[in-house]
């Protein structure tokens, strides 16, 4: 097990802000970490990082028990904190040679590190600039990149894309998917496309304590309503649907395309149907759900 | 450590606050020694050091904060503290480092005024007639001065985000230290104890120093103000993370 989060605990005087928090992560995973803002996302992840005391639970990385040995556990995490504070002053060779030398790392095989960093983290052309004069794509970049200096096992990245442009942060994606091959990733991020797009896992957090801990793909299918998309070469009557026991409405979305929205798998019904009544047809699909209606209906408050 | 201590001596040598203070420091202890007539040495007519080590610790008391200020202070407003806390670091190497640097620098800027003592040996008649060992004893005395003077300086910057707070906070307990304790000492409702008093600021034991004579406990007493400041930075750091 790579990260073991057990009964965490954090108050800050009367408020709770991480309540009885619980999860596992297997090694090689990519785990999005959601919740709305203040939620004690960023709490809980400094808590696995050792930067931040819990007030009660275990939290262990690769087996090591954080509070028992926060330097060991250290050699461990990679970690890019929220708003990736940064020495503005210090240029990007120097800040990652700063950063390895902390880890012990030190001649060739520092200098090595760095260049191979620089190129993985796509900084060759901002190399010998100073950290303050870079846009804030490739400050992340640096960030990452400091954060992986030693080659870590486990990752912690705390909102790695807030504030980058579309580009931006389909770079940065690429670039936590490229490194993340042989590493344990747990990524807290706002954008649910980010989630579907790049992670295996979603763990959701509401008012400090988990909500959902699931695969992706099974938060976003939907149990009790079923939505169908059929779409049609040319308009046709599908009237005859509306009075179906098992569809509850029946939406036109454009001219040749309807959303059906039923409480069971009618799509082979459906199927059957065209061919008898000689209706073309060119596509049907079941729709996902998708990930902000999951996450707008387990974090808003009744 | 060493990487602390080396990335804030680089940050020391490519900020303008490194330069500027060391040429306000050599700047003004020319003036004061050699040029303005209540205090230059010319005028006094013997070959003698004690105006530059008399007036030192006054320019230092400023000067000193202003190279520490920025030391944890800014660590923790720009956030990098976190991202600092988050490598396999402790607070004590952390701070070890930062005052290691600091001192280096202000002792980096106390050498130039070894030319004082040359300039000064073949200025006297006859050549050479000066007294040698008062005035590298003055120099032991001042070096461990500087080192509880960046002792302070750390730990005021330990107490706020904020590097013109750490400064004053700093000016103000050097200062304290420095005479406020032998000053104090002279009230007549102290009087009974007033030797005590003297000795716990930094004046009676930095004079007998500068006599050239290197004094055991006088260099204990430098070396428990920095280890007591020092100290007292570490539980804050401690106390900060505990309390986060």
């Amino acid at each position: 097990m790579s990260i073991l989060v057990k009964g965490l605990i954090k108050k800050y005087g009367e408020q709770t802000a991480v309540n009885d928090v619980s999860f596992e992560i297997k090694k090689g995973n990519i785990v999005g970490f959601l919740g709305p803002n203040g939620a004690g996302k960023s709490t809980t992840m400094k808590m696995i990082t050792g930067t931040l005391p819990a007030d009660a639970g275990i939290v262990e990385v690769d087996g090591i028990d954080v509070a028992q040995q926060p330097l060991e556990i250290k050699k461990h995490i990679g970690y890019l904190p929220e708003h990736n504070p940064l020495y503005l002053d210090m240029y990007v060779h120097e800040f990652l040679r700063f950063c390895g030398g902390i880890y012990g790392i030190s001649g060739k095989s520092l200098k090595s590190r760095v260049a191979d960093l620089v190129d993985l983290c796509g900084l060759q052309k901002e190399q010998n600039k100073q950290i303050g004069a870079l846009s804030k794509g490739y400050r992340q970049r640096v960030g990452l990149a400091q954060a992986l200096v030693h080659d870590p096992s486990v990752l912690i990245l705390d909102e790695p894309t807030t504030g980058l442009d579309p580009n931006q942060i389909i770079e940065i994606r690429n670039l936590i998917l490229s490194i993340s091959q042989d590493k344990t990733v747990l990524l807290s991020t706002h954008i649910m496309q980010e989630v579907q797009a790049l992670c295996n896992r979603a763990i959701i957090i509401k008012e400090g304590k988990l909500v959902a801990d699931q695969a992706v793909n099974e938060l976003t299918e939907e149990k009790e309503k079923f939505t169908i998309k059929i779409e049609l070469e040319k308009q046709a009557d599908l009237s005859f649907w509306t009075t179906h026991q098992e569809v509850n409405t029946l939406k036109l979305v454009t001219e040749t395309e309807y959303l059906l929205e039923t409480t069971k798998d009618i799509r082979k019904e459906i199927l059957n149907w065209v061919t008898q009544n000689d209706v073309d047809l060119v596509g049907i699909s079941l729709e996902k759900g998708n990930m902000e209606e999951v996450f707008h209906k387990l974090t808003q408050n009744n | 450590m060493w990487s602390i201590f080396s990335k804030e001596i680089n940050s020391f040598l490519n900020s303008l606050i490194a330069y500027l203070v060391m040429s306000v420091f050599l700047v003004s202890m020319g003036l004061l020694v050699w040029v303005f007539p209540d205090t230059a040495i010319f005028e006094y007519g013997y070959a003698d050091m004690g105006i530059f080590f008399n007036l030192a610790p006054y320019v230092l008391m400023f000067l000193i904060p202003a190279i520490t200020m920025k030391a944890l202070a800014e660590e923790s407003k720009s956030g990098t503290y976190e991202l600092l806390m988050t490598k396999p670091i402790t607070e004590l190497k952390l701070l070890l480092g930062k005052y290691l640097a600091g001192l280096v620098l202000v002792v980096i800027s106390l050498i130039p005024t070894l030319v004082y003592y040359f300039s000064l040996s073949y200025l006297s008649n006859p050549v050479g007639n000066i007294d040698s060992a008062g005035i590298m004893g003055a120099y032991v005395g001042l070096l461990f001065l500087v080192s509880a003077y960046t002792g302070i300086g750390i730990f005021a910057s330990s107490l706020s985000e904020n590097q013109i707070v750490a400064f004053i906070i700093a000016v103000f307990i050097s200062f304290i230290f420095f005479m406020g304790f032998s000053s104090v000492a002279d009230l007549p409702f102290l009087a009974s104890v007033g030797f005590q008093v003297e000795k716990i600021g930094m004046l009676a034991h930095y004079d007998s120093l500068g006599k050239g004579v290197i004094d055991f406990r006088d260099v204990l007493y430098f070396l428990s103000i920095t280890a007591l400041f020092l100290g007292a930075t570490f539980w804050v750091l401690k106390l900060r993370k505990w309390n986060s």
